[in-house]
């Protein structure tokens, strides 16, 4: 029993958009896995809401003929790590989202909202930077194309707008043809639980399987902001991944990095998981790309 | 023989496919929803409050406040009463409070036709308070400027109780030559219970009389306590309790009940609900006492044990609850476990604060004071150079102790002999040895606790018990237990001991899971890990009672004595062995005979003066990820000296729900909060219980000993296997990496700040 003003459920993301610009008291609900949660916390009581769950344009994995990879955003996690084109392109991202709560949480929860709700421990964001994704989000204006590394702006804040709706997550096969990913989730147990920190990587080796040459390295509950981390990405370019190189990249990553302490970890501890999962993360990605070391 | 048999649970059909009634399944459906609106401070005063918002929200019944209820101030503990004023438990809190003691103290309630509309009104209700400085810990509470929380305890300390055991002094020991001491501040911190099924009551009147339905694991003592708080004759409440979804002693306490009983009162008589979230539950109901302790033990070098002192603050929240009963077992133990040859100095505080208040919960201290001892233990022993095992060995309780002070005896003793036993399943010395020295970051331990635990409450408190038992006209037997089922099992167990008492198979027997004080016969109810032990002997009595009635009535129908006559398995033998006639025939003709109708119906309550000591012990294989601060439980072994076992497979599973317990009290759980006192983490997410992928296999064996006391020689299991597991995953840690870690839960973050401090981490760069 949820104290809700109102449901209109879109009939398609035109419907979705003129609902939204008809109420201005009016806010966007996909899986529900957050907003209700506000809503039963009693900060959305009353809320009218617009649904876009399960529409079907807005929902799905397709590839497109150049090779880009577009994810609908209310699509499930689930459906997400269960998808083949997932599963044969970007492997590392299914696994990512199948890091979300527990099993009725990815049922229902969806990988648009997970983006859109803003939180830095967002499990899918970490990748979605690291993929260099665009998130196409469209008005009744027009639509606009942001790249995964800024879309989000602070704690809970996204540079979409109340009456936006993300409509298409593209992710271009230069991004992720060749690499090997990696999502480490760190948690205080080992399911149901909201990321103390989230680091992805990718990589991309070269032939002799040895050295690095491309790295991707994001994080979540890193900053206020989920980011990425292009200084420690710099220093792995054209060297062999090694001990002392992830030594390197770990600390590179950690100076750059803006871990708050709050009740839930200190910036001490966040800083020594943020190297530790780096150098873990890292050669774990390189193992996916084929890497011996 | 159905006792020590692994029959299917009773229940088992009905809650798995949905018929069990649980108080949401009995609540008229037209009942009003409460709503209760809570301080937004954790020390202060409601002035008043502005309710015209809130009372024009539509569907909005009525809305009380403190300044409506009864000038009553009552008990919620779930004690039994005390006929001696002196030993009454302590009456500290109206329905609603005007001084507000505790972030989200009761201080109105909205009642209103649906839930969204009570919520939404009770947070229009705007209260006029006058906050003071919140008090977060004992040692504040203790200072001499500390606001008094109830002026019946102007210095905020609820009880203070010191004892001392042996012939020497501490001062003594400490001045023997060659001998090892060590000391030092450990912590506990609250957690919660996490039952299952959130606390609900709801209550409507017939004529005059209260009719309280709740999710209760004392329903006697509930009315006791409504009575009470709404100052009404006790008997003209009426508490049903159903199936209920765990309780883990925080239904051991009065929580919403009598305030429910007065709000049907409000509205005429109809039917008022009270149901908390879970935010609610883990924020505003009861905790496990959060402790610190300052504790010291000297050894001779040769691991002989000479004495303790022991230091213990019991931070007691807002409300006195059950008051000090829980410091005082927790510092019990210390006697209880080892033997100090010189002394045993014990001094114990239990002290308001401005946290939730503390009150029962599985184990009831000694959770806390077995890791207190247990961590001890294992300092000293890492001191002296020693298996921690061999220290235990050479200084734990033998067979036959007695407490010095209250008496309460080992009338069976299988210490040894678990512990031997544990041993061998953890493969103790052997990798004891593998683990010594190790290097790297990722390192492995293994480590051990004990611990000893009471059957049931006798002497602190009264013990007693009753059953009734009806023979019906086909020969099965109807069981009223006042005991409670809560989820542990007591109904499956109760039906063994009927049928085993009376001579019937389990099939005969049809136990009546419900409580309803006004058809049920007397208990106390659901604690104290007393109902088989205590409760199982009402039962027995009242099977032995009715098997003698039902042998007299067969006796009768065939012209001769009951001497020599049996039952077995339904049917009455004589002393040939020859069979007389079936229960079912005398079930039938005692109901029908047109010369000698009989219904035969038996009671019995048992006044229980005994006490027995049950114990166990709990091993721990760990490793430990040192960059991460991460602690993988590899494996968790516990072994239980509870007497003979009633039902294998049901004790088995008690025992998995005790560890996982443990497990979390261990690693992840606390309930945390700000300055301010207000709950950062009461939610299910934020407050980390265990998952399944946290739980390693959860391996269990008992050594079966029988004690005389009890009605089939069991003792103890209910609470014990939560007790030893915090202690013994601690101690783990010390094995793998020579770290002693002083307080719970053994967090990542804490680790990593112990491990950089001992250098395991390089330093810090980043400060």
């Amino acid at each position: 029993m949820f104290d809700i003003k109102r449901v209109y459920r879109a009939a398609s993301v035109a419907d979705a958009l003129r609902a939204l610009q008809e109420d201005p008291e009016s806010v966007l609900i996909a899986g529900g896995t957050d907003v209700l949660i506000r809503v039963r916390e009693g900060k959305m009581a009353g809320a009218s809401l617009v649904s876009i769950h399960e529409l079907p344009e807005l929902t799905g994995v397709h590839k497109e003929t150049d090779g880009t990879i577009v994810i609908g955003p209310c699509t499930p996690f689930a459906a997400i790590t269960a998808n083949e084109i997932i599963q044969t392109h970007i492997p590392a991202l299914g696994a990512a989202v199948d890091q979300v709560g527990g099993p009725q949480t990815r049922e229902a929860g969806t990988i648009g909202g997970n983006l859109c709700n803003g939180a830095t421990s967002a499990d899918s964001a970490p990748m979605i930077l690291a993929l260099d994704a665009e998130l196409v989000l469209q008005s009744a204006a027009g639509t606009r194309i942001v790249p995964g590394t800024e879309f989000h702006t602070g704690p809970g804040r996204t540079v979409r707008r109340r009456d936006e709706i993300l409509t298409e997550i593209r992710i271009r096969p230069e991004n992720y043809q060749g690499f090997g990913g990696q999502y480490t989730k760190y948690g205080k147990r080992a399911a149901m639980e909201i990321a103390t920190l989230g680091c992805a990587a990718l990589v991309r080796l070269e032939a002799d399987t040895k050295t690095i040459a491309d790295l991707r390295l994001a994080y979540g509950v890193a900053a206020p902001t989920p980011i990425r981390c292009p200084e420690a990405e710099a220093l792995a370019a054209g060297r062999v991944l090694d001990d002392a190189l992830l030594d390197e990249i770990a600390q590179t990553a950690a100076a750059h990095a803006a871990p708050r302490s709050s009740w839930r970890a200190s910036r001490e501890f966040r800083l020594q998981l943020i190297e530790e999962l780096a150098r873990r993360t890292i050669r774990a990605a390189a193992e996916q790309a084929g890497g011996g070391c | 023989m159905t006792v020590g048999q692994s029959i299917p649970r009773v229940d088992a059909h009905a809650k798995v496919t949905g018929t069990a009634q649980y108080v949401g399944d009995l609540e008229p459906h037209d009942a009003y929803f409460a709503k209760i609106v809570r301080a937004p401070v954790a020390n202060g005063l409601v002035r008043g409050f502005d309710l015209t918002a809130a009372q024009a929200v539509p569907n909005v019944v009525r809305i009380l406040t403190c300044f409506d209820v009864p000038d009553i101030q009552f008990p919620t503990a779930g004690h039994p009463w005390s006929l001696d004023p002196g030993h009454q438990d302590i009456s500290d809190r109206k329905l609603l409070n005007q001084r507000i003691r505790v972030w989200g103290d009761e201080i109105a309630v909205v009642i209103a036709r649906d839930r969204v509309s009570a919520e939404r009104a009770a947070r229009l209700v705007v209260p006029d308070i006058e906050a003071y400085p919140a008090i977060s810990t004992p040692q504040e509470a203790m200072q001499p400027d500390a606001i008094p929380l109830h002026e019946e305890r102007p210095n905020n300390i609820v009880a203070r109780t010191e004892f001392h055991v042996g012939d020497g002094s501490f001062a003594q020991a400490v001045d023997t030559p060659n001998t090892v001491m060590v000391s030092g501040h450990y912590h506990v911190p609250a957690v919660q219970h996490c039952h299952m099924e959130l606390v609900h009551s709801v209550a409507y009147m017939e004529g005059d009389k209260i009719v309280v339905i709740s999710s209760t694991q004392i329903p006697h003592i509930v009315r006791r306590v409504c009575g009470q708080a709404l100052g009404i004759p006790w008997s003209k409440v009426r508490v049903i309790k159903p199936y209920i979804g765990g309780g883990f002693g925080n239904k051991q306490d009065v929580l919403v009940e009598p305030l429910t009983a007065w709000l049907t009162t409000q509205v005429g008589g109809h039917a008022v609900k009270v149901e908390l979230t879970r935010e609610e539950v883990l924020g505003c109901t009861r905790t496990r006492h959060a402790f610190d302790w300052d504790v010291q033990a000297v050894a001779t070098a040769d691991g002989t044990l000479l004495a303790r002192t022991y230091r213990g603050f019991a931070n007691q929240g807002g409300y006195a609850s059950h008051g000090h009963a829980i410091a005082a077992n927790a510092s019990n133990v210390f006697k209880q476990c080892y033997r100090d040859r010189l002394s045993l100095d014990s001094e114990s505080f239990t002290v308001y604060t401005n946290r939730p208040t503390a009150g029962a919960m599985r184990g009831y201290g000694i959770p806390q004071g077995c890791f207190v001892m247990e961590a001890l233990t294992d300092d000293l022993a890492y001191a002296l150079h020693m298996d921690p095992l061999e220290f235990r060995l050479k200084n734990c309780v033998e067979a036959g102790y007695v407490d010095p002070h209250n008496g309460i005896t080992m009338h069976s003793y299988g210490l040894d002999q678990a512990i031997a036993k544990g041993r061998a399943a953890i493969d103790w010395d052997r990798k004891r040895a593998a683990y010594q020295d190790q290097t790297g970051p990722v390192r492995r331990g293994v480590g051990m606790a004990i611990f000893t635990y009471k059957s049931n409450v006798h002497p602190f408190s009264l013990e007693t018990a009753s059953c009734r038992m009806v023979l019906h006209e086909d020969g099965r037997v109807s069981v009223q237990m006042g005991a409670t089922e809560i989820g542990q099992g007591a109904d499956t167990v109760f039906t063994q001991m009927a049928a085993e008492s009376i001579g019937l198979p389990v099939s005969h027997i049809d136990i009546q899971s419900t409580q309803d004080t006004d058809i049920t016969p007397f208990d106390t109810g659901a604690y104290g890990s007393r109902q088989t032990y205590v409760c199982g002997t009402a039962c027995k009595l009242t099977g032995q009672s009715l098997r003698a009635k039902i042998l007299e009535y067969a006796a009768s129908m065939h012209a001769r004595g009951a001497e020599g006559l049996t039952i077995r398995d339904g049917i009455i033998y004589d002393e040939a062995d020859q069979q007389l006639c079936t229960v079912a025939e005398v079930g039938m003709e005692s109901s029908y005979s047109r010369t000698h109708s009989l219904h035969i119906t038996a009671e019995e309550t048992y006044h229980c003066e005994q006490n027995s000591f049950a114990t166990g012990v709990c091993f721990a294989e760990i490793e430990v990820d040192i960059p991460l601060g991460q602690i993988h439980v590899l494996r968790l072994v516990n072994v239980h000296d509870s007497g003979k076992i009633i039902n294998p497979k049901l004790a088995e599973a008690q025992c998995h729900g005790g560890m996982s317990m443990g497990l979390g009290y261990a690693l992840s759980e606390e309930l945390l909060f700000d300055d301010a006192c207000r709950p950062l983490n009461a939610n299910l997410l934020d407050y980390k219980i265990p998952t399944a992928m946290d739980t390693p296999d959860l391996e269990v064996h008992f050594v079966e000993i029988e004690d005389p006391t009890a009605p089939y020689g069991n003792k103890a299991l209910g609470e014990p296997p939560t007790i030893p597991v915090a202690a013994a995953v601690r101690n783990a840690l010390l094995h793998a990496t020579g770290i002693s870690v002083n307080s719970l839960p053994l967090t990542p973050q804490k680790l990593i700040e112990h491990f950089r401090e001992a250098g395991l981490l390089g330093g810090n760069r980043h400060v």
